[in-house]
């Protein structure tokens, strides 16, 4: 049976495409953004994560913790993820779900049950599924039957890609994807090779590849002030992507720092993210900015 | 809102509710020096009113457009000493309590200490109700297990449909005179009761009459001397429509908002019905006058506008009648639940909006008052632009108005036995209760504590709280060896205290019956007249009394506990379980934790616990629905609690879900506060599994974070839910739109927050208002929120 790593399946999610939908989040992402969002999406393995305000010290998890891979910091409780087997039984015992396993491998039939279950909202609301990530085409092959699964139940389908893949990857995808919410973030591919860790040539191509399809594209730009919000830089993307006819909408996503704090829980502190503001102004110049060039605009997605 | 309306709703909103003696000393000097001791009992009670009516002081306030009050000035609530007499006692506690306060004056205390009390004592309706009620009722009442309704206030639950607009109270006189004619003492041995019945509602007629004549005098008498020629102009129309209405039908639009009221003045002094009374479809009502007034040039959109918000103040001048002991916390609130109906359908099954519906919900959202408390009922053909519209009112945040799925309405009134033209006449009122407007009487008798029964059953029949042996043997649940033995004991538990329950609601019908008619609230309701039958005999075309079941969201998660992790999983043994919940967790806080935290729970669309949560309702349902009561009609079910759930939740200990000893149970269907965690359509999914079409009403809150309803697209998605939930055959729905850290900003700085207004359940009120435990509740329930990322925000 084929199966998936699965990091959150998110019912009524809203900023996902039209309409009410369910957001599958896939795991295993090539990227390493340093304002990434869901950085527990970026590993393709499994992970246990804590969050320090539900433990109570009760040592559960320290008792059932066969390596000895737990111990305490102060009032809270650190995972040495060298040791950590991923057994998971820390985040069984772990009474107030301050340990809590992130990555399930799920089968089609039980992403699909839940998909299913909001089926009436979809209709209601013209939504559907959004499958995202990390990266989904990071699990080409789930991903496609995924896909299929729903084409097959009537279910709208939105793919929330970061383009960064092999252009035959992409459109192998092309005819089971409705709507493609496309990121890009920077143009100047030696920025984006600093911030991303992965250069954007394939990431321009591919999106080039998809509109000459004629897919229904909505862009979505993370907008990071100091990253990618200086003027300049906001023009000549909005002068780049005139050329795709098949854009339908951009997205601007301000940047939150909601991450920093999920990626504290994932592993204490070892790897940290980048230290950004959150847009204010910024927002207002690039929906201007994009907004005389012809595209429909939204914020927030 | 203009000057005239900003100036009475203030005038409004900082009266302070006070009692008045007025009421309780006519009716004392009444029965005491007055009546005629031969008269029946149902002229008794009119002349009663009568004597009220003829001299109670009135008052036309600076500025109004509709006039009359039910005490002598706005906020001056009267009391009903026939069916409870405050003791002084109750008059220090009702002026001094915290919450729902009303100040007693020196002068209203000692009219009570001489002339109230030592007339009233041991004649009230309240004392016959405890004298005949058994021991195991008076055992179980006292242990939290159900409340009485009818101890301090009288059945009323009762709607107006359109008969007022296009008859005047000499057209229902004719058809009394006519059925007192056509009374045949040969034959019908019940001839002489009808007579004396209709005779009764002649008198309450012509007393309803004569109050509004007074009305028309004052202000003819205000306009002599008025200098304002403008004031002066005000004054002269309202003594003519005064002077008109209600005797005949309303000619016009603001006649029409008269007529009602005076006729609503009517109900509420005859006695103190629950849930006020109101004028159920008022768009509906009003369009034809509206129309007709604007083609006759007569009347202007914002003059109909401003004559809606003068008549919404009146309601708000109105405070429930005060209640004491336990009548006071299952219903702490100044509101009387006046529940105005938007939208809707037809008769004939059409869509219900109109201009008016929209003026309407304009009202709702300038006025922001507690009172009356509006709902919109959405059926499959109400325009999305009426709901997004409505719910954009529900946006701003103070929790009106309640959303209803019309088409379930009118589904479950057709289910219960009406005609399917009655029930498209019908609606919700109270809190989310369905009724044939103009119709039915649908009494609400008492809640019924679900969870309490569970707890009992734990201890095979024993109250832990008051140390007695209330239930019947069902056995020692450590013995139990599987989930659907426990069950049963339940069951049986269930049927043995409702069986308590409706043994005394039979005895109370038949007093109020006897000795508590309402001529007046007679006439008003089909088929009364035509039946020679009073209201609280009978009188009603549809009889239907309701037990409300509280805490179905806690008791379904008890229960997924026990199975879960007693039978199933074996986590913990009941001995050890119950042990744990006797000693309230003390020393089991890894248990405790485990059993909220890692249980099936009741609002995730999960199918084991939404499975034990039929089971629950369909127990109930069969204890109650098709039993007959003493009118005609018969018993049914609704789920909602008002404030009970606070009530309820003190008297039970720590129970299997983790909740610790007393605190709050669940509210109306809406899951435990805080365990519902995938979403709202996950709630909507859970919820929509009760049968909601076999019960009158069953009620759901949701409390949403502003943001996530913010903008065009954010407010489209918000009313794509409540279609969804209709769809899904969902009755109600109610909404929060306000974030916990505003709502504890609030209790730290209540000063500062004194006009922020929650839903509580089935009605909006002050925040600050609110005791204690009713703020932290609303507070731990769930907020919906949402972002564009995967995971929770915290």
């Amino acid at each position: 049976m084929q199966t998936g790593i699965v990091f959150d399946i998110k019912r009524y999610a809203i900023h996902d495409g039209p309409g009410i939908r369910t957001t599958v989040f896939l795991k295993g992402c090539p990227m390493r953004c340093q304002w990434c969002h869901n950085p527990e999406g970026i590993s393709d393995r499994p992970e246990i994560i804590f969050r320090a305000n539900r433990c109570r010290q009760c040592e559960a998890c320290i008792e059932a913790c066969d390596p000895g891979a737990i111990r305490r910091r102060g009032s809270g409780r650190v995972i040495d993820r060298e040791r950590c087997t991923l057994c998971g039984k820390c985040t069984q015992v772990c009474p107030s779900e301050a340990l809590e396993w992130i990555g399930n491998e799920m089968s089609l039939d039980d992403i699909m049950a839940v998909v299913e279950s909001d089926v009436i909202f979809y209709d209601e609301s013209g939504g559907g599924v959004t499958l995202s990530g990390g990266e989904p085409l990071n699990q080409l092959a789930f991903t496609a039957a995924l896909l299929k699964r729903c084409r097959a139940k009537g279910i709208h389908t939105a793919l929330d890609t970061s383009g960064f893949c092999k252009p035959d990857e992409l459109e192998s995808l092309i005819d089971l994807v409705d709507l493609f919410l496309y990121d890009i973030k920077l143009l100047d591919d030696r920025l984006h090779v600093q911030y991303t860790g992965v250069s954007n040539r394939s990431v321009l191509e591919n999106l080039g590849m998809l509109s000459s399809n004629g897919s229904v594209i909505h862009l979505r730009i993370p907008v990071i002030p100091g990253v990618n919000t200086h003027i300049d830089h906001v023009n000549a993307l909005a002068e780049f992507i005139r050329s795709f006819d098949s854009i339908e909408e951009v997205d601007l996503l301000p940047y939150h720092s909601l991450g920093v704090s999920k990626m504290e829980r994932l592993n204490a502190g070892e790897k940290e993210l980048g230290k950004f503001d959150e847009p204010a102004d910024e927002i207002i110049r690039m929906r201007e900015s994009m907004e005389r060039r012809g595209f429909r605009v939204r914020i927030g997605g | 809102m203009n000057a005239r309306v900003e100036m009475l709703r203030r005038q409004s909103i900082e009266a302070v509710p006070m009692i008045s003696p007025e009421r309780a000393l006519l009716m004392t000097a009444y029965y005491r020096d007055d009546a005629d001791a031969n008269a029946s009992s149902p002229v008794r009670r009119a002349s009663a009113f009568s004597y009220v009516m003829e001299r109670k002081a009135i008052c036309i306030n600076d500025g109004e457009l509709i006039v009359g009050e039910r005490g002598p000035a706005p906020k001056c609530v009267p009391t009903y000493p026939e069916l409870t007499t405050h003791s002084l006692e109750d008059l220090k506690i009702l002026d001094s309590r915290k919450k729902i306060s009303f100040k007693v004056s020196e002068e209203t205390r000692r009219a009570y200490r001489d002339i109230i009390i030592p007339y009233w004592s041991g004649r009230t309706m309240r004392e016959k109700i405890l004298a005949n009620m058994s021991e195991a009722w008076r055992n179980a009442f006292a242990a939290g297990i159900f409340t009485e309704f009818m101890e301090q206030r009288a059945p009323g639950h009762t709607v107006l449909d359109d008969k007022i607009y296009s008859r005047g109270l000499l057209d229902f006189k004719s058809e009394i005179d006519s059925a007192i004619h056509a009374l045949d003492f040969l034959e019908d041995p019940e001839a002489y009761d009808k007579r004396e019945e209709l005779t009764a509602m002649a008198i309450a007629a012509d007393a309803l009459i004569l109050f509004a004549r007074r009305h028309s005098e004052l202000a003819r008498a205000m306009a002599e001397k008025e200098k304002n020629a403008e004031k002066k102009k005000t004054l002269m129309r309202i003594s003519e429509i005064c002077r008109h209405v209600p005797a005949r039908p309303p000619r016009d639009f603001w006649e029409a908002l008269q007529a009602y009221w005076f006729v609503h003045l009517g109900v509420i002094t005859e006695l103190n019905p629950w849930d006020a009374f109101n004028p159920g479809k008022l768009d509906q009502h009003l369009y034809p006058f509206y129309r007709a007034g604007l083609e006759q040039g007569i009347l202007t959109r914002d003059q109909a506008k401003e004559l809606l918000q003068a008549f919404w103040i009146k309601f708000n001048n109105q405070p429930a009648p005060p209640k004491v002991g336990v009548t006071a916390e299952e219903s702490a609130t100044y509101t009387d639940f006046a529940q105005i109906n938007l939208g809707g359908v037809k008769p004939d099954g059409s869509d219900g909006v109109n201009e008016v519906s929209y003026i309407l919900l304009e009202v709702i959202d300038e006025m922001r008052l507690v009172q009356p408390n509006p709902s919109v009922q959405i059926s499959k053909k109400t325009p999305d632009h009426f709901l997004e519209q409505a719910l954009r009112v529900v946006r701003n945040g103070f929790g009106q108005p309640a959303v209803f799925n019309a088409d379930a309405v009118v589904e479950e009134l057709v289910r219960q036995g009406k005609t399917i033209l009655d029930a498209r006449c019908g609606g919700t009122s109270g809190c989310v209760e369905t009724g044939a407007f103009g119709k039915e009487n649908y009494n609400l008798t008492g809640y019924f504590n679900l969870t309490k029964v569970l707890e009992l059953t734990l201890h095979d029949g024993f109250d832990p709280g008051t140390q007695k042996q209330l239930g019947i043997k069902t056995g020692d649940p450590v013995r139990f060896d599987s989930f659907p033995q426990l069950f049963e004991a339940f069951r049986k538990q269930l049927r043995h205290f409702i069986d308590i329950k409706v043994k005394g609601n039979q005895i109370i019908e038949r007093l109020y019956a006897r000795d508590m008619p309402v001529p007046f609230l007679s006439l008003l309701i089909d088929d009364c007249i035509g039946k020679g039958k009073d209201y609280h005999d009978g009188g009603a075309r549809y009889n239907t009394s309701y037990i409300q079941g509280v805490g179905l969201g806690t008791i379904t998660d008890a229960m997924s506990a026990i199975k879960f992790h007693v039978f199933d999983k074996k986590t913990v043994g009941m001995a050890e379980l119950l042990g744990a919940l006797e000693r309230n967790f003390e020393g089991a806080e890894q248990l405790q934790d485990i059993l909220k935290h890692k249980t099936p729970k009741y609002g995730n669309d999960d199918a084991a616990a939404d499975a034990l949560m039929q089971a629950v309702f369909e127990a109930y349902f069969a204890a109650v629905d098709g039993r007959k009561n003493t009118k005609g009609g018969h018993y049914r079910i609704n789920l909602l609690p008002t404030t009970v759930h606070v009530y309820f939740g003190s008297v039970i200990g720590a129970t299997p879900d983790g909740r610790a000893a007393g605190e709050p149970l669940s509210e109306g269907v809406s899951p435990v506060q805080g365990a519902d965690r995938n979403g709202p359509t996950a709630v909507f999914k859970s919820v929509a599994k009760i049968d909601h079409v076999r019960t009158g009403g069953t009620l759901l809150n949701m409390k949403f974070s502003p943001r996530i309803l913010e903008g065009d697209d954010g407010l489209k998605k918000f009313a794509h839910l409540v279609r969804s939930y209709f769809k899904l055959d969902g009755h109600h729905v109610q909404f929060n739109v306000v974030d916990a850290n505003t709502l504890r900003e609030a209790q730290k700085q209540p000063d500062r927050y004194r006009d922020l207004i929650v839903r509580v359940a089935g009605y909006s009120d002050y925040f600050i208002d609110l005791g204690r435990d009713l703020q932290d509740e609303i507070i731990r329930r769930t907020e919906h929120t949402t972002w564009s990322g995967s995971g929770a925000e915290t």
